[in-house]
């Protein structure tokens, strides 16, 4: 399994998902006596799609999350309730300083200088989300996500109408954009990374009023239903490389189980980083139990578009615990 | 609907027609490896060309009190607005992306809203989480000369307190009589009314209203036979004072002359009667002795 976090973290990186090549004794015997019942399994995927049921219970609760914490943001200024003080990239609540890890991080690098309230905002979020599961903050919390998700709807219709198709990108562009954005806030001395954040623009424009950068928030959406599918947090957004490293630690996570998968693919029809589902393809579950990897959002559509049920959220060592 | 390729070998069919499709997929590969590139120069363009206005920057912004120099501030500030939330009379904005680099950066426009001091404390400072604003900057960034204040601001406001001091050790601006022509204490004219009109939104505190709340400069108007609403109004000791101006005509006339303890608030540029107006605060200008 140590080979295999190494191997996620690499596919995080950008490096494509491959066959496995070692797959435990019971996890072969399940592919095998897949395969053997050829006729039964398939009897079975059937009657499991008959009768499952659309369930959006993630989705809902994740989007109620998502617009409470930036309403919190907003009314905590509008109303003056001093709850949640300051906008995404930085903020306090009640009283507490909370940082974006990769803001700090852009702040850090071009000041180069980091005072107290920083370093305690900066690795408060840090063990927030090493507990929440590092890139939740995405799915989560994140308003452009919850923007490109809206708009994902509109690209995948006009998909279908075959008005648009989608062109992908290597996903190593992130880490390349990653490491650059780091580098120019190094040498020029600025933030460059925050003028495109659409996380910040959104965010600042939730609490402070609209401002001429909702333009280029506006741009990326088009280019995303037009062009290419969730291209942003797929391909450039470093905020999201950030946190999946922090996800790395993280003990929330969502579980596949292979004896419960028929191997329809929902799940990697409805995910944002397919990649991290590579196990879910037939024969390819090097375990029973596998752990999705750090890059997941922990958005739960896979979990709530599964009919079988073989997509579970987990929290590692609570559920031994239980 | 299945994704069942991997374990079956493939059909027969299939096998003659695996040399095309490989190259089909190579072909892809390498279409998305220019798409790749194109999209990286094109981010990577996108989020230089925000160096521009910063370069550009012909027109300096009066940056809240405590701000680090312009460099410095504009890479240690993290776009959080945390300072905007907690001004008592919503002096301070953010920086659009016309702004670049500055997009999310505080700013104060004078002339609409000046920093009157209404907080007693500096509460931007205080709320600021990176230090870009700070009462006492950090050794190793250089300090310009003439920026640092002779002596802790006294704020008028709170003379009669224990401590009358704001703590602030260095200036965020100048103020400068930069049309004396307008001034109406050079015209020998007094003023009458509400300062900027009744339709000023801007808001100052007054002690003899309420210590705590300011009101809408409309709500307060200003009866003088010679204006001098800059140096009354002015929230820092000994930072400006009137000086008798000598005329061909024997009418009493004055200039406002701004003094060191000035540390570039702006208050005198909003609270100017005349149009256009006739002080301003020159954003990070530094004191090179009494003009």
């Amino acid at each position: 399994m140590k080979g295999r976090f190494l191997d996620q973290l690499r596919i995080m990186l950008g490096r494509a998902p491959a066959k496995p090549e070692h797959i435990s004794e019971a996890a072969q015997e399940i592919h095998r006596m897949k395969r053997m019942t050829k006729a039964d399994f398939e009897a079975m995927k059937q009657h499991v799609r008959d009768h499952q049921l659309e369930k959006h219970t993630w989705r809902n609760r994740r989007w109620a999350v998502l617009i409470f914490a930036n309403l919190l943001f907003t009314f905590s200024f509008w109303l003056d309730i001093q709850m949640l003080e300051g906008a995404l990239t930085a903020s306090r609540f009640v009283g507490f300083h909370l940082i974006d890890l990769n803001s700090a991080l852009q702040v850090m690098l071009a000041h180069k200088h980091i005072i107290v309230n920083l370093f305690i905002g900066t690795a408060t979020v840090f063990l927030l989300w090493v507990a929440l599961g590092g890139r939740t903050f995405c799915s989560w919390i994140c308003p452009y996500h919850l923007v490109a998700e809206l708009f994902e709807k509109l690209h995948l219709r006009l998909v279908e109408k075959k008005w648009v198709s989608d062109h992908t990108f290597h996903r190593g562009a992130r880490t390349v954009f990653w490491v650059i954005f780091s580098l120019l806030a190094v040498v020029t001395g600025y933030t460059v990374f925050e003028t495109l954040s659409p996380t910040g623009i959104l965010s600042r424009a939730l609490i402070y009023g609209p401002s001429l950068a909702l333009g280029w928030v506006a741009l990326l959406l088009v280019f995303e239903v037009v062009y290419s599918r969730r291209a942003w947090c797929r391909y450039v957004c470093p905020i999201g490389l950030t946190y999946g490293m922090v996800g790395t630690l993280s003990p929330v996570r969502v579980v596949y189980d292979l004896r419960q998968c028929f191997h329809e693919g929902d799940c990697r029809k409805v995910c944002l980083v397919p990649h991290v589902l590579d196990m879910v393809i037939k024969g390819r579950s090097p375990e029973v139990k596998v752990p999705v990897g750090p890059d997941c959002t922990r958005c739960g559509l896979c979990v709530d578009t599964c009919p079988s049920g073989a997509l579970k959220f987990e929290v590692k060592g609570l559920n031994e615990l239980l | 609907m299945s994704d069942d390729s991997d374990t079956r070998p493939p059909p027969p069919a299939a096998a003659g027609a695996r040399a095309p499709r490989s190259g089909h997929r190579a072909q892809q590969a390498r279409r998305e490896f220019i798409r790749t590139a194109v999209l990286s120069c094109g981010m990577i363009g996108a989020g230089l060309l925000g160096f521009l206005p910063v370069v550009q920057a012909g027109e300096k912004r009066l940056r809240p009190p405590g701000a680090l120099d312009e460099s410095d501030f504009l890479s240690s500030c993290i776009k959080c607005g945390q300072c905007v939330q907690v001004c008592p009379v919503q002096a301070i904005h953010l920086g659009d992306i016309t702004d670049g680099f500055g997009i999310g950066v505080p700013f104060i426009a004078a002339r609409e809203q000046a920093c009157d001091f209404s907080c007693d404390a500096v509460q931007c400072i205080l709320a600021c989480p990176t230090g870009a604003l700070t009462y006492h900057k950090p050794d190793f960034l250089p300090v310009r000369d003439g920026a640092p204040l002779a002596h802790a601001p006294t704020l008028k406001a709170k003379a009669q307190d224990p401590e009358p001091t704001i703590n602030l050790t260095e200036r965020i601006g100048l103020a400068r009589l930069a049309r004396p022509e307008a001034c109406l204490a050079m015209q020998g004219k007094g003023f009458q009314g509400p300062a900027r009109g009744p339709a000023f939104k801007g808001e100052m505190r007054y002690m003899d209203v309420d210590r705590w709340k300011p009101i809408p400069v409309a709500d307060h108007p200003y009866e003088r036979d010679l204006c001098d609403l800059c140096v009354t109004e002015c929230p820092i000791a000994d930072a400006i004072r009137l000086e008798p101006e000598p005329s061909a005509d024997g009418t009493r006339r004055a200039r406002p002359v701004v003094q060191e303890q000035c540390v570039g608030c702006g208050v005198c540029e909003m609270i100017c009667p005349a149009e256009p107006v006739a002080i301003v605060v020159d954003a990070r200008k530094t004191w090179e002795g009494e003009a």
